[in-house]
């Protein structure tokens, strides 16, 4: 797999419209994840799809995937905001679960709280039908590459 | 109540008290079956006793977060990572009951290697009634060259009766 992000994520930018950074990584397209930017801040949208369900008892989307939901919405929001062109770094992820994400669409906002030279750390609140109400919260530290590297 | 993402499971969620039950194998092997999206990854248990298993999660080209390199999203690791923990936490007392997480921290440690399966393994390293405090690791090739290490909470949660608010 030998996709240049540079141009899509710059062509992206030029044009306001983060879709076609989320359509460049397979992960945020399997999910159903889709992005729109709210000036500076993506706002992040989950589609609710059967595949995504952990637990057809209760029913509720799958803990992994309300995580992973997250951990992109951090990443895009990084890809968006910053002058990287290049996939953030994972380096520690914090999941805490705060309700139970029901059959329905899922929300996202990141902050990115500190940005330095290498490292960048980003908070982030998932919610279904109010955002007072979050179903899940990220902080996360990223390894973020300069832009001319 | 309090809240938290539900993972496996219900009545099946029973861990066998004399020889004649399933063993835990088998018992996990019906609740991975019925998680959609742990199906839906192809996810499979390859070991499993009382509050530990391990689970396996085959490369796929769906689960890529960096087009560049075909690295795969931290974001699939923490499904794996959440799945064998919930399932580890869920073998952990004699009554069924299910388990939500409430926490999970995940430390990457490397990126995982492309076009290999994954591996994780979690493990209850104490449990309350109403607590399970686990540990887990994801590798490859094996448990000396970790892709990821984490520990996480589960709470258990009792039946809740139908139509209940949480």
């Amino acid at each position: 797999m030998t996709v240049e992000l540079g141009p899509i994520i710059r062509a992206a930018r030029e044009a306001n419209d983060p879709t076609p950074i989320v359509e460049a990584i397979p992960y945020a397209r399997f999910l159903g994840i889709s992005a729109r930017a709210e000036e500076a801040v993506l706002l992040t949208t989950l589609a609710f799809s059967e595949g995504n369900i952990g637990n057809p008892a209760v029913p509720a989307i799958h803990g992994g995937v309300v995580g992973a939901f997250l951990e992109n919405t951090a990443i895009l929001q990084l890809l968006w905001a910053l002058e990287t062109v290049h996939v953030p770094k994972t380096i520690t992820i914090t999941l805490d679960y705060l309700r139970t994400a029901g059959p329905a669409e899922t929300y996202a906002r990141a902050t990115v709280t500190k940005l330095g030279s290498r490292v960048a750390n980003v908070r982030a609140f998932a919610w279904q039908a109010d955002e007072s109400k979050p179903v899940a919260g990220a902080n996360a530290n990223f390894l973020v590459t300069p832009p001319d590297e | 109540m309090t809240g938290g993402h539900t993972s496996p499971i219900e009545e099946t969620a029973r861990v066998p008290d004399t020889d004649a039950s399933p063993s835990p194998a088998d018992m996990i092997a019906e609740v991975i079956g019925l998680i959609p999206h742990a199906q839906s990854l192809g996810m499979e248990t390859i070991h499993a006793t009382r509050g530990m298993a391990i689970m396996k999660l085959p490369y796929d080209e769906r689960l890529v977060g960096n087009p560049e390199n075909g690295v795969v999203h931290g974001g699939a690791v923490t499904t794996l990572i959440d799945t064998v923990a919930g399932i580890a936490a869920i073998t952990t007392p004699k009554v069924p009951l299910r388990v939500a997480t409430l926490d999970l921290r995940i430390d990457y440690l490397r990126p995982a290697t492309p076009r290999l399966p994954l591996f994780a393994m979690a493990e209850v390293y104490k449990s309350t009634r109403q607590i399970a405090f686990l540990r887990a690791t994801a590798y490859q090739d094996g448990p000396q060259d970790l892709v990821a290490s984490a520990t996480g909470t589960f709470m258990f949660v009792g039946p809740r009766p139908p139509g209940s608010k949480h």
